[in-house]
């Protein structure tokens, strides 16, 4: 399904607005919307809403080889699942162009920024690592994805937690939880990275565009910065020219919006963590809003059961019973099986052993003039060098000549057949 | 002859948040104890002229796993939801257009075949889509002992003997799809279609609170 179209008006209105410093949804020009971070009952889950933006992030690991240039480092594996949830022009199972770029912005932003100590991931170097997997799904697309998904994928590796293993020799144990309380990773930074979007040939700037703003934006600029003004990455799209000023004012910008959205991650990780201490429940399910109109809960409710074997007896004995087994098939002859409802076939059984008879006379002729013609053969092919396999024998093995003389009958029988249906015609 | 002991068959406590997501035309959660799974349509809309129908509307369903790439057990339980739906819908009154159906799976603890279900159907509500009857999902466990347990977490599911999964209709309670897997006798299924048949009734009461909820002018 092909996404609808931008109106020439809608667009005109659009810039218009930017143009006098306003946005749609009444926010400043470097307001961020409304960031709130979820986490699941898994380890490792993380659900994040950017305004309307919805993706979840989900960190896995398994123990693999190891690469062979980096025989003592983990693997890192980041992939974004554009949803087709998320918007209709998203297509299942297609690599699209910003599939392709937010795949390689967020591996810029968090494996080449080396946040994670992949040494530490290291079991036994050069057979074992663990391959740590990210997964993030876009569930929404209300624009501003990457930042979404970095501020997802990385709240989602803060909060994973990996099993225990245990090394005795060769030998190595992976403990499930409930042996041995499982590691978290290790993280050194957070790059988180902001948009900012550019419109008029860079005149205007606006930070964390949503999805209208998206569209009729000049170019994109993403910064991958972490709480120590570090840059991490940057990446400028859309073909614009920028000038140094620019550049300079954004990863100011950055630097204040990144350190907001750090300390926000922090309390987020830190509130799931005590809620998990108290043994209250978290996840998904806590997560629903009480106060909203179209969300409802319920409580366990038991499910009432005085009648169900009743009626399950009731049921099985007013069911038909099962029809009676076919009988035995019936075997005319030996070597033959019948299928259907007569017992012998009525279909000119008798019109065949008539001719069976009226031709056993000939077939006998035919039969003669076949071995004949065989053995016309046979001598022939001592002379004759050819590829038939029969004649290979014959020159290999002169004195067991009767042999093919057998093979030959018993093809002769086929070619009778063959002659008699030939009669028959 | 086997029991059926009152306390194993129980629904865990469940939950449904619809029109949560801007971008599609309907979309709802659903939340069964710690399972949940998210769903979202898009449709009536144009179809691809190689998926189109000339009298009805083509349905397709997407169910995304939380961690890697849909597989096998995806494409089944996406062909087990799309009959079911489509047993529900009145896909007659869209000809030559396409209704998607995405289901992401948040978190499996047991049953989820039967959220799905149930997540679809709040979904294709919220979408305001004609149908001709509501339907819900009801996952069955036998134990090794014989016993039926509704709604099993995933740890039940594990030890059980037998797993079926039921979709039932609103109006005569009829089983739409049933999905099963493992050994159990003749009885046992009409067992557990009674068990999903009373069970079925919660859930149907709760999307009727859930609409009536909705639709009311308080809280």
């Amino acid at each position: 399904m092909k996404d609808t179209p931008l109106s020439n008006c809608e667009r005109d209105f659009l810039i218009k607005a930017i143009e006098e410093k306003k946005r749609l949804d009444g926010r400043q020009t470097y307001d961020y919307r409304k960031i709130k971070i979820t986490f699941g009952t898994d380890y490792g889950c993380c659900f994040v809403d950017l305004g309307q933006t919805r993706v979840v992030a989900q960190v896995s690991c398994e123990l693999v080889a190891p690469k062979e240039s980096r025989p003592s480092e983990g693997i890192m594996f980041f992939n974004i699942e554009l949803s087709p949830m998320a918007s209709p022009a998203f297509e299942q199972g297609r690599q699209s162009e910003l599939s392709v770029k937010l795949n390689r912005q967020l591996e810029r932003c968090l494996r080449n920024s080396k946040c994670i100590d992949t040494e530490s991931l290291c079991v036994v170097s050069g057979e074992k690592v663990w391959q740590v997997r990210v997964d993030v799904h876009t569930l929404n697309n209300d624009g501003n994805l990457m930042d979404a998904a970095s501020i997802a994928a990385i709240a989602a590796l803060s909060h994973f937690r990996r099993p225990d293993v245990g090394i005795q020799g060769e030998e190595v144990t992976v403990f499930s939880p409930e042996e041995r309380d499982p590691i978290p990773l290790s993280i050194y930074h957070m790059p988180i990275s902001i948009s900012f979007a550019f419109f008029q040939q860079g005149t205007f700037l606006l930070v964390d565009p949503c999805e209208r703003e998206e569209r009729v934006m000049d170019g994109l600029l993403m910064i991958a910065m972490n709480k120590h003004r570090e840059i991490c990455s940057i990446q400028s799209s859309g073909g614009i020219m920028l000038l140094k000023e620019q550049v300079m004012r954004c990863s100011k910008i950055a630097s204040v919006k990144v350190s907001e959205i750090t300390e926000l991650i922090n309390k987020a990780l830190f509130n799931d963590r005590t809620a998990r201490k108290a043994g209250r429940k978290c996840g998904f399910a806590e997560s629903l809003p009480q106060e909203r109109i179209t969300a409802l809960k319920t409580d366990q409710s038991e499910v009432e059961m005085t009648d169900v074997s009743e009626r399950a007896s009731d049921i099985i004995q007013k069911a038909e019973a099962p029809p009676p087994m076919a009988a035995s098939p019936v075997l005319p002859a030996p070597g033959v099986g019948q299928v259907g409802h007569g017992l012998q076939n009525t279909w000119g059984l008798e019109e065949d052993e008539e001719q069976e008879e009226e031709s056993s006379g000939e077939e006998e002729e035919i039969k003669m003039e076949e071995e004949q013609r065989e053995k016309d053969k046979t001598t022939e092919a001592v002379v004759e060098i050819s590829d038939s396999e029969e004649e290979e024998v014959v020159i290999l093995y002169p004195e067991t000549t009767k042999k093919p003389k057998n093979a030959g009958s018993s093809s002769d029988q086929k070619g009778a057949a063959a002659s008699k249906k030939r009669q028959k015609k | 002859m086997m029991e059926v002991s009152a306390s194993s068959v129980s629904l865990r406590e469940f939950g449904c948040e619809q029109t949560l997501l801007s971008r599609p035309d309907g979309s709802a959660s659903f939340v069964q104890g710690d399972t949940s799974v998210m769903a979202g349509v898009y449709g009536p809309a144009e179809v691809k002229v190689s998926k189109e129908i000339y009298d009805r509307a083509t349905l397709e369903v997407l169910i995304q796993p939380k961690v890697g790439l849909p597989g096998v057990r995806e494409r089944s339980q996406e062909q087990c939801v799309r009959e079911t739906c489509e047993a529900a819908l009145l896909l007659s009154l869209h000809p030559r257009s396409s209704l998607t159906l995405i289901l992401q799976v948040l978190h499996d603890d047991g049953s989820l075949l039967g959220c799905c279900l149930n997540a679809a159907c709040m979904a294709l509500m919220d979408a305001g889509l004609s149908m001709s009857c509501l339907f819900c999902g009801v996952s069955c466990a036998i134990t090794a002992d014989g016993r039926i347990i509704t709604d099993p977490t995933a740890a039940q599911e594990k030890e059980s003997r037998a797993l079926m999964t039921f979709a039932i209709d609103s109006t005569e309670r009829r089983v739409i799809m049933s999905s099963t897997k493992g050994s159990f006798s003749v009885h046992e299924l009409q067992q557990c279609i009674a068990v999903s048949q009373k069970a079925s009734e919660k859930i149907f009461h709760f999307y009727r609170d859930s609409v009536r909820r909705r639709y009311s002018k308080n809280l």
